[in-house]
């Protein structure tokens, strides 16, 4: 068994998997940046040293910064006014740096930005040494990625690559002390964990809607700095080979004002065809527990809670779902949730601002005629 | 053809949430009475991804390790019932409190003592602290190339080809072994073991690797080798500020439901 070793010298061929080896600088005392050197003591140590830097890393979707995105540079902002530091982005793609001047809008003092030919898309085995070297070079103290399929693939190997920890699926990020505290759901959203970290720079997924994003000032200013990705052809390990993406029918669920979803409580994939009216009614999108996912009755990109996708709307309509914390997980952070159910034991309703008991398939017509009603 | 999938026991998170209590002292999830500890559900579709993979493979090996105390066998003897052929049992006092880095040192030691290996698996995330680093880890620190989120494996000729999941789809990635593949739900329920299996597994070889072993000092494991502190757990306070829509008809509920987000400028 051997592997490639990877960028960065962190990547220990497979004889060297001790930590005294080059698998962590940050323990070995021999780390190049005194930022990254970590204390040997259980206690953490206070890690911001000079003039802080908090990295967001920027996901941009059809040349424009995605909203979760926004959220962070809000985030980061706020991070470094109160650490009297800066804000830095990093953008990655192939050609067409035009975001950059909104990242800057948005809040980023420093933008870093990488082009090649093997950015343009999301693949961890270029991304990864690139934001990496990026990392480096900004010298930054914390790095914060939005938590989805693309931040919870990333993540984790930008940490272990840079000799430092990460915590996923974070809502909240806060200074205290000198050192970045996060927090994050555990235990199915059950709980709820505050982590330190006793290395630098501390790695955060951020769920979408935790934070607000800046209103854009186009008269704030900042830097442009063009880097020069140093992507090894033999770090690329992967092939993607096709990418399916499903028919996207009206509105994302990311960016719906209106979601209403279904869980094992409908009985069945006709149930998807009620709340696909009413969702329609209401201009929104539908969305559904992991239960009816599982069994086939609706796409698996319709999923919310702890491993699908985190939902932010204003009006959140939860049908049939018993609220168990794993999906909770992706919609708590909605304004406001209604609960229908035929359970009022439910643990939905401990969620909910309104509460409908009764049955959906009698309730639902109903409703939408009232929806209806207003509309005229 | 060697698999090695790594899982870990958990306590079960089918239990309803109401079942969940936090020792506020320990800072430890309090244990349910009559709550028994599983395998982490995902790591269980790891275990399936091998098992089907084997399947197409006749006579791959597949080992199951896990990284926790004697009682953690339990798990490793579930992973033999569903027809894994080895296990193997890291545990040893100085690996307590482990968080994601020290847990993937560990098993990228053991795996890397094992040797020979081709693919090893792990399930997406585990169900106890939800955190989906470990097996990123694993193949940072052992250099192989790691796959995420697969709702399916397969192996042909020295290539693992795996379908992964996207927010909005999926996508067919592939990668030379070895590599390591982290399963998600979407791979489909995972087999039940059957008695005879299950009789198998009592006489199927579990070896018990300590730090030493893997040629680990103490003081860079279990927790005091870790990278993250974990300063505070809690239960999040429910705001339970519900309004039951009161109606004596599916109508009526409907039209107070409806007012109330009128007004609320929400509808």
């Amino acid at each position: 068994m051997s592997g490639a070793p990877s960028e960065g010298g962190t990547g220990a061929p497979l004889g060297d998997v001790t930590p005294e080896t080059d698998a962590t600088p940050a323990l070995d005392g021999a780390a190049p940046d005194s930022r990254t050197v970590a204390s040997r003591k259980r206690e953490p140590c206070s890690l911001l040293a000079g003039v802080p830097c908090v990295l967001v890393i920027a996901e941009t979707m059809q040349g424009k910064t995605t909203g979760p995105a926004c959220e962070l540079l809000g985030l980061a902002r706020r991070l470094a006014d109160q650490a009297g530091g800066t804000v830095a982005a990093a953008l990655l793609g192939n050609g067409g740096g035009v975001v950059a001047e909104e990242l800057i809008a948005r809040g980023a003092d420093r933008v870093y930005l990488a082009e090649h030919v093997l950015l343009g898309e999301y693949h961890a085995d270029a991304w990864v040494p690139a934001l990496a070297q990026i990392c480096r070079q900004a010298a930054c103290d914390a790095v914060l990625i939005s938590h989805n399929a693309m931040g919870s693939d990333l993540a984790p190997r930008l940490a272990f690559r840079l000799g430092t920890a990460v915590a996923t699926g974070c809502v909240e990020v806060a200074l205290s002390a000198g050192r970045f505290v996060l927090t994050r759901p555990c235990y199915g959203g059950n709980a709820r964990e505050i982590v330190s970290f006793k290395t630098a720079p501390a790695i955060a997924t951020v769920r979408p809607g935790c934070y607000d994003v800046l209103a854009p000032d186009s008269g704030r200013s900042g830097s442009v700095m063009p880097v020069q990705p140093e992507i090894d052809a033999t770090a690329i390990r992967t092939r993607i080979v096709e990418r399916k993406r499903d028919a996207a029918e009206g509105v994302r669920l990311e960016d719906a004002k209106v979601i209403v979803a279904g869980g094992r409580g409908l009985n069945g994939a006709n149930g998807f065809r009620v709340l696909e009216k009413l969702a329609h009614a209401l201009g929104g999108a539908v969305g559904a527990s992991r239960v009816p996912c599982d069994l086939g009755w609706c796409p698996r990109s319709w999923q919310i809670g702890l491993t699908g996708r985190t939902v932010t709307p204003d009006l959140y309509i939860a049908v049939g779902i018993s609220g168990a914390g794993h999906h909770m997980a992706g919609c708590g952070n909605a304004k406001t949730i209604v609960a229908v159910n035929t359970d009022p034991e439910a643990a939905i309703f401990k969620d909910a601002r309104y509460g409908v008991v009764g049955d959906y398939q009698r309730f639902i017509p109903a409703f939408i005629s009232e929806v209806q009603k207003l509309r005229d | 053809m060697h698999t090695v999938v790594c899982v870990k026991q958990v306590p079960n998170p089918e239990l309803a949430a109401g079942q969940f209590r936090l020792d506020e002292q320990a800072q430890k999830v309090a244990p349910v009475t009559g709550g028994q500890l599983v395998m982490s559900p995902f790591d269980e579709q790891a275990v399936e991804a091998a098992l089907r993979i084997r399947d197409t493979h006749p006579g791959a090996k597949i080992t199951v390790m896990s990284l926790g105390p004697e009682i953690t066998r339990n798990v490793l003897k579930h992973g033999l019932a569903m027809g894994a052929d080895e296990g193997v049992l890291l545990a040893d006092t100085a690996f307590a409190d482990a968080d994601s880095y020290t847990t993937a040192l560990t098993l990228a030691a053991a795996i890397k003592k094992i040797g020979n290996v081709d693919l090893v698996l792990t399930g997406r995330q585990a169900a106890d602290w939800d955190a989906g680093v470990v097996g990123f880890g694993i193949g940072e620190l052992l250099g192989l190339p790691v796959i995420s989120f697969a709702q399916e494996v397969q192996i042909e000729d020295g290539v693992a080809r795996v379908e992964r999941v996207l927010d909005d789809g999926t996508e067919i990635v592939e990668a030379a072994l070895p590599a390591v593949v982290t399963v998600s739900n979407e791979l489909g329920t995972p087999r039940t073991p059957n008695l005879r299996e299950t009789m198998r597994a009592a006489r199927k070889p579990v070896a018990v690797w300590s730090a030493s072993d893997l040629g680990l000092a103490a003081e860079t494991v279990g927790a005091a080798g870790a990278r993250c502190v974990r300063e505070r757990m809690f239960i999040p306070m429910k705001q339970n500020r519900c309004e039951l829509i009161a109606g004596s008809s599916p109508e009526e509920q409907a039209a107070g439901l409806a007012q109330r987000l009128c007004e609320a400028k929400l509808i």
